[in-house]
């Protein structure tokens, strides 16, 4: 069906779940088209498809937008989910790269040398119960409203509670003390879109296993 | 894990953290930003991070939401995140397009050279024997990946800006990592005609043209200092 935003990526999270979940959250649907050999990878580079020769792409609305970012934020300008004015796109741009700060060292994570994985993983659990949780359980603390930013859902609280998820993946504990983030997470994911979103069978993306990493690093041409 | 407090957007704010402003205290110097055909002069205050300690009292005060710079004073917020406070400013000062598309456009010139820019902060905080390897890196990157892209849209619209035929904060980041690059590898810019012409009259932008000049508040490149500076501070 023409209209549908056309993701192009491999059949794992990386960075385009982010863009998976926001599409999802906005209750829009989208189409994959995966990248599942290094020949696919050549075709879109030689097409011109990748302005940088490198995905995540999607195509929407007659372009074909990649870095991930630029993507977030057309997407999150079209559906409404960058708040109402400058200062509050301020907000959300922060509160949208911290999360991503921490969302970047998980994601690494399976590249991660094994002698290393443990420290690694120590410092990831350090930063979320020092750094990242209690500065957005504060934000929400000090307004007392239902979402980080504006009383209104913006794309800040989807990443955010994609994150909730990841950290619950590693460690559940780490949200113990945290009964406001628990609470966002528990708001966002009753959402019906994000609710449909979350059931088996939708297009979200199971953490990265042996066989999925091989198949990145394959296409990707990662030694 | 080293956090490196070099704001990315240099030829606007420079490394610095900025403090509670106390009303009334201006500082004399200003520094011009240049807004859709008019000119507008902004003025900031510099705070420079020189030890521990002083980072440790941002960090205590809660001036910092992760804990982390550059952190930026502005119309009353305290600004983290890079990204995060470039987007203000260019917001601010009209300086990301007249729409949706020309904005998305701008986000992706954008993010398409903080890619390459971020390996230029990257580089002083290498071994020295990665360094050369390095820049031979950057090198390839930039000529193979970068350039190409952006000597193909000034060709192909024949303006003087990269989006919508005025400044934007792709132009800006553009000529800071430029300028960068052209520190390390002088005739990086050789097969990019257009890249050329563009540098140079993008320089010469009244309000960039002083930015450029001795005497600003544009910094060095890193030197030995430098580094060693941020070591201090910023290793645990």
């Amino acid at each position: 069906m023409a209209g549908k935003p056309t993701l192009h990526y491999f059949n794992g999270r990386g960075r385009m779940e982010c863009i998976r979940w926001l599409l999802a959250a906005a209750g829009v649907e989208f189409e994959e088209k995966f990248i599942e050999k290094p020949e696919d990878l050549d075709k879109l580079k030689n097409d011109g498809s990748l302005m940088f020769q490198q995905v995540p792409m999607v195509e929407i609305d007659g372009m074909k937008l990649v870095q991930t970012r630029a993507i977030l934020n057309y997407i999150a300008t079209k559906y409404n989910l960058y708040g109402k004015d400058m200062k509050e796109r301020a907000l959300i741009d922060m509160y949208s790269e911290g999360v991503e700060d921490l969302g970047e060292m998980i994601m690494h994570l399976p590249l991660c040398p094994p002698d290393q994985k443990d420290a690694k993983i120590a410092q990831i659990k350090e930063r979320t119960t020092n750094r990242y949780f209690p500065a957005f359980e504060k934000v929400l603390k000090n307004h007392g409203q239902d979402y980080l930013v504006g009383n209104k859902l913006s794309k800040a609280d989807i990443h955010l509670v994609e994150l909730l998820y990841y950290v619950e993946e590693l460690d559940p504990s780490l949200l113990a003390n945290f009964p406001l983030l628990k609470g966002l997470k528990a708001r966002v994911s009753s959402l019906p879109a994000v609710k449909k979103f979350l059931q088996p069978g939708s297009q979200r993306k199971p953490p990265m296993d042996e066989k999925n990493l091989e198949e990145a690093k394959r296409i990707f041409r990662i030694k | 894990m080293l956090n490196i407090a070099v704001s990315i957007g240099e030829i606007f704010w420079s490394l610095a953290h900025r403090r509670p402003r106390v009303p009334g205290l201006q500082t004399a110097r200003w520094a011009p930003l240049c807004g859709s055909g008019h000119s507008e002069w902004s003025q900031f205050d510099e705070e420079f991070l020189e030890t521990k300690e002083q980072l440790q009292k941002l960090q205590d005060g809660n001036h910092l939401l992760f804990q982390q710079v550059p952190m930026v004073e502005i119309d009353g917020m305290k600004l983290v995140q890079t990204r995060s406070i470039l987007h203000y400013i260019a917001d601010k000062h009209h300086l990301f397009g007249k729409d949706l598309k020309e904005r998305t456009l701008i986000d992706m010139y954008v993010e398409g050279t903080l890619d390459l820019l971020e390996l230029l902060i990257m580089h002083p905080f290498l071994k020295p024997d990665d360094q050369q390897k390095e820049v031979a890196n950057m090198a390839q990157k930039a000529i193979i990946r970068y350039f190409p892209v952006f000597e193909k849209v000034l060709r192909g619209h024949g303006q003087r800006f990269l989006v919508g035929n005025q400044l934007s904060l792709a132009d800006i980041i553009l000529l800071q990592t430029i300028l960068a690059l052209e520190e390390k590898i002088p005739n990086i810019l050789s097969a990019f005609p257009h890249l050329q012409e563009y540098t140079v009259k993008i320089s010469n932008i009244p309000t960039i043209k002083k930015f450029l000049e001795p005497g600003s508040k544009k910094k060095p490149p890193p030197d030995d200092i430098y580094v060693r500076t941020v070591y201090n501070i910023f290793m645990p």
